[in-house]
C-alpha cells in the first residue's frame, strides 16, 4: 500500500515537472512572439520581420497538415494543392481588382477585391471545396495509394494553374500590393506579422478544442482502428472527410496570408516540393501535440535560412540531420525541449 | 414460433475452395444465450463476419429485430444495436481505456460532428462511460492507455466496448480466447450477469464454459449446421458427439 503511495507521488510529481515545464516553455514562446518586431527594430533587422512571418504562415499550413496526418492518421503529400489554391484566390482576386475586369461574369458576375475581408473568406471557402472533391476520391483509398493519390492531385492543380495563361502561367502573377483590412497598414512588415501571429494562435486555438471535442476523438479512434470504429457504429468516411476539408480549409488560410506576405503567387506554391517541405515540418517538430509542428515549421526554415548564407547546397547538410532527428528522437524537437506527454 | 432477434437463412459463403459457410441456417431468441461451437476452421468467426456485415454473403439473408439486414452496411447494423467483439482484440491502442469505451458509448449519441466542447467534461457521455468501466471491472486502469493492458484486461476491454453500447445483441467471437483460467472465470460471471437484459450469440472454445452458460447451442462443422438445440439435446446428440466432441468427456 505504501510502495503503491510512493509510486503514484512521484508520478505526481513528474506529471507536475512536465506541466511546469510546459507551461513555462510555451508562455517564454509566446512573449518572445510578441516582442518579436520589437527586438528586430532594436537589432535593425526589418528583413527578419518578414522572415518571421513566413515562419508563421507555414507553421499555420504545417498544423493543418497535422490535423489529418497525426490526429487522423492520414499522410497526405498533396497538401500544398490547398495551400496554393488559397493563395491564388488572393492573386487572382487582387489582379482582376487592379485590372478594373470581372474574375468571371457567368453565372454572376465576380468582382476582383483587394480587401482581405472579402478575399480571405474566399479562400477558405475555395480550398475546403477543393478538399471536399480531392478528399471525396482519396479517402477511399489508403496508405501508399492515399500518398500517391493526394500527389497526383496536387500534381494536377499544379500544372492546371501553369497552364492559367491570363494569370502569369507557369511564372505566376504579382500582387500590385498587399490587401487591404481595416485599422491596419498590411503593408507594413509589422502590422502583417502580428496579423500573421494573430491567425496563428485562433487556428492553434481552434485546433485545440477541435482534437479534444467529439468529433477530435471520433477521428483519433478511426486513425488507431477505422474497421472497429465502423463496428461501433461510425460512418467512417464522413468523419474522414470533415477533417480533411478542414485542413484543407487551415492551408488555403496559410495560402491567402503567403500572397500577401511575398506579394506574389506562383504554381510553384503547390509544387511537390512545397507539400513535402510542410510534411517535413510536421515529422521534424514532432507527433502528440499541435506544437509540435509550428516548431517543426520554425525550426525548418530557420536553418534553411542561416544554411543558405554560408552554401548553396544547404540541403545537403540540411537532409542528414532531418533524418538524425526524426530517426532519434521519437518525439521531434518538441519532445527534445519539453519531454514525451506519454 | 420464436420470438427470434436474429434469424439467419440460407447463408453460402465460399473462399475459393473453401465452404466457409454452407446453407447456414439458425436463430437466436430474445434474451438467450446462443452458443456456435465448432472445431477451429469451421467458419465460425466467417459467420460472424457475415451478421456483421464485415463480409458479404454469396446467398442467404439476415434478420434483425424483425428486419432484413442482408446488404446493410456494418455502421448501420451496430446503430441498429448489433454489436460485437473482436476474437483477436481490436481496442484502440494509444487511447485510455476511458476513451476506448468513451468512443463505444459515443456512437451512439447521435452524430459526432461537434467540434468546440470538450468530450473529457461532456456530463452525458461521462457517466454511461463510468458505468461502462464499472461493469467490466477497470476502474483502477481508466486513464491507462489500452496498449498498457495485460492481455486479459485487454480482452475485457474488447467485450466492454460491445457492450458499452448497450446493444440488442451482441456476438462475442471467442471472447476467452488466450485468457489465463482466473480471468475466465471472471468474464463467464460477467457474461452470466448479462442474461436476460440482451440477447448473446457466444463463440466458444471451451466446452465447459459454453455448457455452463448456453441456454441452446448451434454447432458449425466445415460452415455446416450438423445440429442446433438445447444443451441437453446438443450432449447427446450421436452426430455431435462423433464429429466434434469426439473423446472429449462431457458426461455432466
Ligand atoms: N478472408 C478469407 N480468405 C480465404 N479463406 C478464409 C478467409 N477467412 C476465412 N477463411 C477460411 O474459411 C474457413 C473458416 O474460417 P473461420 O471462419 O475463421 O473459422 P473459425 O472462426 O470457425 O475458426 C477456414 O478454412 C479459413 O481458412
Ligand atoms: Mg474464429
Amino acid at each position: 500500500m505504501e510502495a503503491e503511495g510512493t509510486v503514484s507521488g512521484a508520478g505526481l510529481i513528474a506529471m507536475q515537472n512536465f506541466l511546469t515545464r510546459k507551461i513555462a516553455v510555451l508562455s517564454t514562446c509566446l512573449i518572445l512572439l510578441l516582442a518579436l518586431p520589437v527586438i528586430m527594430q532594436l537589432l535593425d533587422e526589418p528583413y527578419l520581420i518578414s522572415l518571421s512571418s513566413r515562419i508563421l504562415i507555414y507553421a499555420i499550413a504545417a498544423v493543418s497538415l497535422y490535423l489529418i496526418l497525426g490526429y487522423g492518421g492520414m499522410v497526405s503529400l498533396g497538401h500544398a494543392a490547398f495551400f496554393g489554391t488559397g493563395a491564388y484566390v488572393v492573386g487572382i482576386l487582387a489582379s482582376a481588382s487592379f485590372d478594373a475586369s470581372p474574375v468571371f461574369s457567368w453565372p454572376f458576375q465576380m468582382d476582383g477585391s483587394e480587401r482581405l475581408l472579402v478575399a480571405l473568406p474566399l479562400a477558405l471557402l475555395i480550398s475546403a471545396f477543393a478538399a471536399l472533391i480531392i478528399g471525396f476520391f482519396s479517402l477511399r483509398t489508403s496508405g501508399m495509394y492515399f500518398i500517391m493519390i493526394t500527389l497526383a492531385f496536387a500534381q494536377m492543380l499544379y500544372y492546371f494553374y501553369v497552364s492559367l495563361e491570363g494569370y502569369g502561367g507557369d511564372d505566376g502573377l504579382s500582387l500590385y500590393s498587399r490587401s487591404q483590412l481595416p485599422l491596419l497598414d498590411l503593408g507594413d512588415d509589422t502590422h502583417f506579422y502580428y496579423l500573421c501571429l494573430t491567425f496563428l494562435l485562433l487556428f492553434l486555438l481552434f485546433c485545440h478544442r477541435l482534437v479534444n471535442s467529439r468529433f477530435g476523438r471520433v477521428i483519433q479512434g478511426i486513425r488507431e482502428n477505422e474497421k472497429r470504429m465502423q463496428s461501433l457504429g461510425y460512418a467512417v468516411f464522413g468523419y474522414k472527410l470533415a477533417c480533411f476539408v478542414i485542413a484543407g480549409a487551415g492551408a488555403g488560410l496559410a495560402g491567402a496570408l503567403m500572397a500577401n506576405q511575398s506579394e506574389f503567387v506562383s504554381p510553384g506554391l503547390m509544387h511537390w516540393t512545397q507539400s513535402g517541405e510542410i510534411l517535413v515540418m510536421v515529422l521534424l517538430g514532432g507527433m502528440g501535440t499541435l506544437f509540435g509542428p509550428v516548431l517543426g515549421a520554425v525550426a525548418l526554415l530557420s536553418m534553411e535560412e542561416i544554411l543558405s548564407m554560408f552554401t548553396e547546397h544547404w540541403m545537403v547538410y540540411l537532409g542528414p540531420f532531418l533524418i538524425l532527428v526524426v530517426l532519434f528522437t521519437r518525439g521531434g524537437l518538441y519532445g527534445l525541449l519539453i519531454g514525451r506527454e506519454r | 414460433m420464436l420470438d427470434s432477434i436474429l434469424r439467419v437463412e440460407g447463408l453460402c459463403k465460399r473462399f475459393g475452395a473453401v465452404e466457409a459457410s454452407n446453407n447456414l441456417s439458425f436463430e437466436v431468441a430474445r434474451g438467450e444465450i446462443h452458443a456456435l461451437i465448432g472445431p477451429n476452421g469451421a467458419g465460425k468467426t466467417t459467420a460472424i463476419n457475415q451478421l456483421t456485415g464485415e463480409i458479404t454473403p454469396d446467398a442467404g439473408s439476415i434478420f434483425f429485430d424483425g428486419e432484413e439486414i442482408t446488404h446493410l452496411p456494418v455502421h448501420l447494423r451496430a446503430r441498429k444495436g448489433l454489436a460485437r467483439s473482436f476474437q483477436i482484440t481490436a481496442v484502440f491502442e494509444h487511447l485510455s481505456v476511458e476513451e476506448n469505451l468513451g468512443l463505444a458509448v459515443q456512437a451512439h449519441q447521435g452524430h459526432s460532428f461537434r467540434f468546440w466542447r470538450n468530450v473529457a467534461r461532456d456530463s452525458s457521455l461521462k457517466q454511461l462511460t463510468r458505468q461502462a468501466i464499472e461493469t467490466i471491472g477497470l476502474e483502477a486502469r481508466a486513464a491507462e492507455p489500452a496498449a498498457n493492458l495485460s492481455h486479459g484486461e485487454k480482452r475485457q476491454l474488447e467485450v466492454g466496448m460491445a457492450l458499452a453500447s448497450r446493444p440488442k445483441l451482441i456476438l462475442l467471437d471467442e471472447p476467452m480466447a488466450g485468457m489465463g483460467p482466473g480471468g475466465t472465470v471472471k468474464l463467464a460471471e460477467l457474461i452470466q450477469g448479462l442474461k436476460g437484459n440482451l440477447s448473446i450469440l457466444l463463440v466458444e472454445h471451451d466446452m465447459d464454459v459454453v455448457f455452463s452458460l448456453a441456454d441452446r447451442i448451434t454447432v458449425l462443422v466445415y460452415g455446416e449446421v450438423i445440429a442446433s438445440g438445447t444443451v441437453e439435446q446438443i450432449r447427446n446428440d450421436p452426430l455431435v458427439r462423433q464429429a466434434y466432441l469426439g473423446e472429449e468427456v462431457i458426461d455432466a
